[in-house]
């Protein structure tokens, strides 16, 4: 046990994760008060952006930090510890979770705060931070629950008929993933008697008796469900185009990313053997997610459909380059991970404003925006880029790091797949330019209203970030690049929850 | 011990999936619920079915006693029925909403959200 109090800059460890939950208790506490909701809302976003920026410079200069509960020593106490991976996908959930708070300022009326909106919405980004930021596995089973559970009072909010069928679904295969995902953590518990990952990674590599093989496919099942992996993605479209759309696109953009944040975290960094025997599968699994994901995207016409196959088309590319492994691939699916939460974010709340101002969602009656909101087009034409993974847009880079890791190790194949999937997603994309921008107006509209500005911040918000990378990758690049690196090789990460090199 | 428990986790598993590959809704609320205690015996017998001594650290030592009940699968499913208790009276709801509103409780029926005769987006320009 230790006695000296945590160091103050190691707060931060946990202040992204505690920053919403207390934001979520207070607008609990003022349930009845709604005109307060958005205020707080927005104060506890911004604030949990800055704590996971300073987390990602403290880890950046000082290496990972840890904080332990309760001051017991790991592997008995609770550990926290923040990486560059945790701490960088933080960064970017926080900047999800800001520019949804905004836009969802003239998007969710006072039903829908009075219903509880904020107080989900709080709780769902503790469990994303949480998930990111926990040194625990049985703690990352209940982070997962967190916000799988707010996940389920977003989804119903409204509780129309397409949202009771759409949470039927959503809610019984992401509860089968999680419970398989605690069952695996149970006979890891049994086999190697210890539950930090700091401990794990040590005694996985020290231990080669443990049945690896079996506890690695059960991990990969439950994540790759989570993450909406084919074959275990079929939840996904089914429930996705029913919330709200701020809603859809908090979940398009975080919920699918903590899955291969965790297949990252457990298959990469604590059993590499048990990822290696499964190599193999991981990377059919990637070339069926991304292509299926494109030609489901070019079969659609409700646009909120068409986001949902694109959201599953780039998690096969992120599979990709952790089928492909080595610093060089995980550091592509980290990066895409990253401009994906960005792109799939701004995508759908570009689709909310394209039902805003050509009221309707509809591919067949969509049609002259190009004319009466320009600036709307030129954010789409950013985003059609970006997704399809051409410059000036941010996919390009991720692109680029994935394809050449496979390409390098051997292949081919996928490197051709994550291409094929670009030109689907592109051609899916185009189309939804070509008709719902170019094409002239179906019908005469009803009310032109000039778009209010917390709808309009948040989209060029999230397309400057989308741009930055795009033009000036190396900062990003380098994140993902140190990312990788830390599960490659977790010196530095086990070396900060053992500081005395004991265990 | 163990052996005799892990056959009991088996049968389980074998019931809840049994009952979560039906097509009725409340069949598959049953085997969640059948699942959830499925995995939280499994952690009990993880952590090794000991029960001669009280995880009690003696005065005067810094360890519990050799042989002693592990205490931390106890903790871990504490926290895990909790959790599952929580997520079945949400099913509950969630079916009974989705029986009520959707007019049934087969699966095969619930085409609301994915409409089968949905048009295609248009071919031309």
């Amino acid at each position: 046990m230790t006695t000296t109090p945590v160091a103050a800059a190691d707060w931060l460890v946990v202040a992204p994760v505690a920053l919403p939950i207390l934001c979520g208790a207070v607008l609990l506490m003022v349930r009845h008060r709604i005109w307060l909701h958005a205020w707080i809302a927005m104060a506890g976003t911004s604030l949990m952006l800055a704590s996971s920026l300073g987390l990602l410079l403290r880890s950046l200069s000082a290496g990972p930090r840890t904080m332990v509960m309760g001051g017991w020593l790991p592997p008995f106490g609770i550990a926290f510890t923040a990486d560059v991976l945790g701490a960088a996908f933080s960064v970017a959930a926080g900047a999800v979770a800001v520019a949804c708070c905004a836009f969802s300022l003239s998007d969710i009326g006072s039903t829908g705060r009075r219903y509880g909106f904020y107080a989900f919405f709080m709780l769902l980004m503790a469990g994303v931070n949480g998930s990111l930021l926990t040194g625990d596995l049985f703690n990352l089973y209940v982070w997962f629950e967190v916000f799988v559970i707010s996940s389920f009072g977003l989804l119903v909010l409204g509780s129309e008929r397409e949202q009771i069928d759409g949470a039927v679904k959503y809610a019984i295969l992401n509860l089968t993933a999680t419970t398989l995902f605690l069952a695996a953590a149970a006979l890891l518990y049994g086999a190697v008697g210890t539950l930090n990952m700091a401990d794990l990674t040590l005694a996985l590599r020290a231990q080669t008796a443990a049945p690896i093989h079996a506890l690695a496919g059960l991990f990969l099942f439950a994540f790759a469900m989570k993450a909406a992996a084919f074959p275990l993605n079929f939840w996904l479209p089914a429930s996705y185009h029913t919330p709200r759309i701020v809603v859809a696109a908090l979940f398009g953009a975080l919920l699918t990313k903590i899955g291969i944040y965790a297949l990252l975290r457990v298959l990469a960094m604590i059993m590499p053997g048990g990822l290696e025997s499964f190599g193999g599968l991981v990377a059919w699994a990637a070339a069926a997610t991304m292509i299926l994901g494109g030609l489901g995207a070019l079969a659609q016409s409700d646009l909120r459909r068409l986001c949902g196959f694109l959201v599953i088309s780039g998690i096969g590319v992120m599979l990709a380059g952790l089928a492909v492994g080595g610093t060089d691939g995980l550091s592509g699916t980290i990066l895409y991970a990253i401009q994906s939460m960005l792109a799939m974010a701004a995508l759908y709340l570009a689709c909310d404003a394209i039902r805003d101002r050509g009221g309707d969602i509809s591919l067949n009656r969509l049609g002259g925006l190009y004319a009466s909101a320009p600036l709307l087009a030129a954010v789409m034409l950013l985003l059609l880029l970006a997704i399809g993974g051409l410059p000036p847009g941010s996919g390009l880079w991720a692109k680029v790091v994935v394809v050449k890791a496979a390409l390098d190790h051997g292949f081919g194949w996928l490197a051709f797949c994550v291409l094929a999937s670009g030109a689907l997603s592109m051609i899916a994309l185009a189309r939804v330019f070509l008709l719902a921008f170019w094409r002239p107006a179906q019908a005469p509209a009803a009310s032109v209203t000039p778009p209010s500005p917390t709808m309009l911040l948040p989209l060029l918000g999230l397309s400057a970030a989308i741009l930055w990378i795009g033009l000036l990758p190396e900062t990003v690049l380098s994140i993902s690049r140190l990312a990788a690196g830390g599960l490659v090789d977790p010196a530095a990460y086990v070396g900060s929850v053992f500081p005395g090199g004991l265990r | 011990m163990e052996t005799a428990f892990a056959g009991l986790v088996a049968i389980f598993f074998a019931a809840a999936f049994y009952l979560m590959l039906s097509r009725h809704l409340i069949r598959i609320v049953l085997g969640v619920a059948i699942l959830g205690n499925a995995v939280n015996l499994l952690i009990f017998t993880a952590g090794r079915v000991v029960r001669e001594t009280a995880a009690i650290v003696p005065e005067g030592a810094d360890m519990p006693p050799a042989g002693a009940a592990n205490a931390l699968p106890q903790a871990l499913i504490l926290t895990a029925i909790v959790i599952s208790f929580s997520f079945l009276a949400f099913l509950l709801v969630l079916a009974y909403r989705a029986y009520q509103e959707l007019g049934t409780d087969d699966t095969d029926g619930m085409r609301v959200a994915e409409p089968a005769e949905e048009p295609p987006p248009p071919m031309g320009y």
